[in-house]
């Protein structure tokens, strides 16, 4: 960049001045790159694509929008009908939130397959799960913006889980509320906040990738690289294969934005807000429904149990709310439960099939969060409920971070390890986890 | 890599089509709309026809409040027509001189005057019920557009015997026998209403309305021309967007594919 053609005198003016250009420079073109990332090195980028999309088409959608309660939801129609191409910004922004936690899951669970979260990553994944904890919010307060029946009772039902908190929990949850009730001052701050948080989160990014560049990208062997002959420069190769990628998501986005726009809507969100009016079933968005499901998990009866010992005095909303926070707060725990000293799950011939295990588990629970916890799973058996099955993959979901994570580091006997990237082969043994492991770099 | 692409691909459509299930609109007869499929678009006689129902079956109960009048040029009808149309209606005007309220007749500009002044002269004219605004009716209700079709020619079904609980079982009183179907008064069976039980009279009656273009108005022609018109009322840019999206995912795939090229242009020499 620095050595460009005809900008380079006004390039070394700027630069001699402020080194923007030497730090992109470095950056991309100074930023060795193992040379065997896979596609699913990708949705870091396309994460950081989404995020950029979703601020520009906000800042739009604010421009036109009016948090009031009575004005809210004929504002989000107005800009649908007589604001130019405001259906256009509102679809992209409105399947952005799905487009954006589709990447962002899909990075994460990239990053446990491979054990992205290990020695010396640890902050970088730490890093991750602030964005991801951000991101909830975020996402949950823009849901409540267009003021409809799922907006209103979304936020009703979440505000009301800080209730729950012992002491404190009535006057907390008035707090958020700003009076009594989920009511006009709610929208208002939630709107502020939800304009707040996207820049906390390029923040928090900008941190994410500091800590990449310093820790340097693992690779799906999750061997170091040894030298130069197993790095290629970040610029222009994985900014190519990025460009690729990004083509990629924008045709699968733009065909919701403009064939199914409501595919991941809740059809109550269009009859607008009314507080004595509760919908048959308060569902929240998809991306939040195996977290749902694990605070519907904990019934009132199951927590009368325990408390009965004498453990801990806690109701049963608080124990669900405990536990779904727990849900996500073991992910900062995660770099030391996973006692394997191998990144890759690609030579742990166990732990793979407990990472589909644990995919499969967290779909489960998605499935449960949609459904009422009364609700038969299979209609020709009585025997079990959403709520049953919604226990069952919640106990499954902790046992896979607290007792099978940590156990298989010990017990599990793992492939052996390529000596280097760029000569994955072993001599003598561990054939099959090298023939695996040179198949991505002729295809990549 | 390709197979795990696919086990992607399998997962994110398994939770998809178990998300949709969840979602219900089981039971629902499907209707083959001119706006369905990614190619799809209204039919404006249709809709003329839907608005023709609309205007002289459901205005009298149910407001239309996020459409404009002028918004009916998108259906056809002309502008004079539109300023007719709008003239029947009267809205509260600017104060006068000595600042006494005043009426005028409704301009193109105006959105479609409500029946009701507000909520409660809306109740007490329906026997409690609040008839819904339908200007978003096709996308607010599990079923869209099929949904509010089988709604409307859904009367005078046979009632089922007994009461059903969520479960799609038999509901049992306490001496577990069980217990019989009631209908309230003012209230008719639907058996596509959740609840069954709906405070809207059957809206609906052969010729009852007389179509200017002398399509035959039987119930379930009717119940499709005003389905259509709520859609475009729901949804007016459906068209324009589906034209717009068949352009740029072309185009996308065809940078995308140019891309690829790149990308393995770029990648040649690391092999």
């Amino acid at each position: 960049m620095a050595n460009g053609g005809t900008g380079s005198k006004i390039v070394k003016w700027v630069d001699t001045r402020l080194p923007i250009f030497t730090f992109m420079d470095h950056a991309m073109r100074g930023y060795p790159t193992p040379k065997n990332l896979s596609y699913w090195w990708n949705f870091g980028s396309l994460a950081g694509v989404v995020l950029v999309v979703m601020i520009a088409t906000g800042i739009v959608l604010a421009m036109h929008y009016t948090a009031h309660a009575s004005m809210a939801f004929d504002s989000v129609e107005r800009i649908m009908r007589d604001v130019n191409y405001g259906w256009l910004i509102r679809y992209i922004h409105m399947n952005g939130g799905t487009m954006f936690f589709i990447v962002v899951y899909i990075h994460m669970f990239r990053g446990m397959y491979y054990g992205s979260y290990k020695n010396p990553r640890e902050l970088l994944w730490w890093l991750g799960v602030i964005i991801f904890l951000l991101m909830m919010a975020t996402a949950f307060m823009g849901y409540v913006l267009p003021w409809g029946q799922m907006s209103f009772w979304g936020a009703t039902v979440i505000t009301k889980l800080f209730s729950a908190l012992p002491l404190i929990g009535e006057a907390v949850t008035q707090w958020l509320w700003g009076g009594f009730s989920v009511d006009n001052p709610t929208l208002n701050r939630f709107f502020s906040l939800h304009y707040l948080l996207p820049f906390l989160i390029v923040g928090v990014v900008v941190f994410h990738l500091v800590a990449l560049h310093t820790t340097k990208s693992g690779n799906p062997l999750g061997v170091d690289p040894k030298g130069p002959q197993d790095t290629i420069p970040f610029h222009p190769y994985y900014t190519v294969k990025d460009y690729f990628g990004i083509g990629v998501l924008l045709i699968f986005w733009a065909a919701f934005v403009f064939f199914a726009p409501d595919f991941f809507g809740e059809p109550d969100n269009y009859i607008p807000a009314n507080p004595l009016s509760t919908p048959a079933h308060i569902v929240p968005e998809w991306y939040y429904l195996p977290f749902y499901a694990i605070l519907r998990a904990v019934p009132d009866n199951f927590v009368g149990q325990w408390a009965g010992l004498g453990y801990i005095i806690v109701n049963a909303k608080l124990a669900g709310v405990l536990t779904m926070a727990a849900s996500i707060f073991v992910l900062f725990a995660l770099p030391w439960l996973d006692t394997s000293k191998v990144r890759s799950g690609r030579f742990r011939p166990v732990f793979k099939w407990f990472f589909w295990i644990f995919l499969l588990d967290v779909v489960i629970l998605g499935v449960c969060g949609a459904n009422s916890p009364d609700a038969r799973v299979f209609s020709w058996y009585k025997g079990l409920s959403y709520l049953d099955l919604g226990q069952i993959t919640t106990a499954y979901y902790f046992v896979h971070f607290l007792i099978i994570l940590p156990l298989l580091g010990k017990i599990e006997k793992p492939l052996p390890l390529p000596t280097s990237i760029s000569e994955p082969v072993l001599k003598g043994g561990g054939a099959a986890g090298a023939g695996a492991a040179a198949k991505p770099m002729e295809k990549a | 890599m390709r197979k795990t692409i696919l086990v992607v691909t399998a997962l994110a459509g398994l939770s998809a089509s178990a998300i949709a299930w969840a979602a219900g609109g089981a039971g629902l007869p499907h209707v083959t709309w001119s706006f369905g499929g990614i190619f799809g678009t209204y039919d404006q006689t249709q809709l003329k026809r839907g608005f023709q129902v609309y205007q002289e079956v459901c205005s009298s109960c149910h407001s239309l409040r996020h459409v404009a009048y002028r918004n009916l040029a998108a259906i056809g009808i002309s502008e004079k027509e539109i300023e007719k149309i709008a003239a029947e209606k009267e809205v509260a005007g600017e104060p006068d001189e000595d600042g006494e309220p005043t009426e005028r007749k409704a301009l193109p500009s105006d959105k479609f005057v409500p029946p009701f002044a507000n909520e409660n002269a809306a109740r007490a004219a329906n026997n409690g019920a609040l008839p819904p605004d339908l200007s978003l009716m096709t996308k607010a209700r599990i079923g869209g557009p099929d949904y509010v079709y089988a709604l409307l020619t859904g009367y005078g079904r046979k009632q089922p015997k007994y009461e059903v609980d969520g479960h799609g079982d038999v509901k049992l009183d306490k001496e577990k026998k069980p217990v019989p179907f009631k209908m309230g008064e003012g209230l008719s069976y639907n058996p596509y209403f959740p609840g069954l039980k709906i405070a809207m009279v059957a809206p609906l009656s052969d010729e009852g309305v007389e179509y200017a273009d002398k399509t035959k108005a039987t119930v379930p022609q009717m119940a499709k021309d005003v389905t259509a018109f709520l859609q475009w009322a729901a949804d007016p840019y459906l068209e324009e967007r589906k034209r717009m999206g068949i352009k740029v995912v072309l185009f996308l795939i065809f940078l995308t594919g140019l891309l690829y090229a790149y990308k393995r242009k770029v990648w040649a020499d690391v092999h």
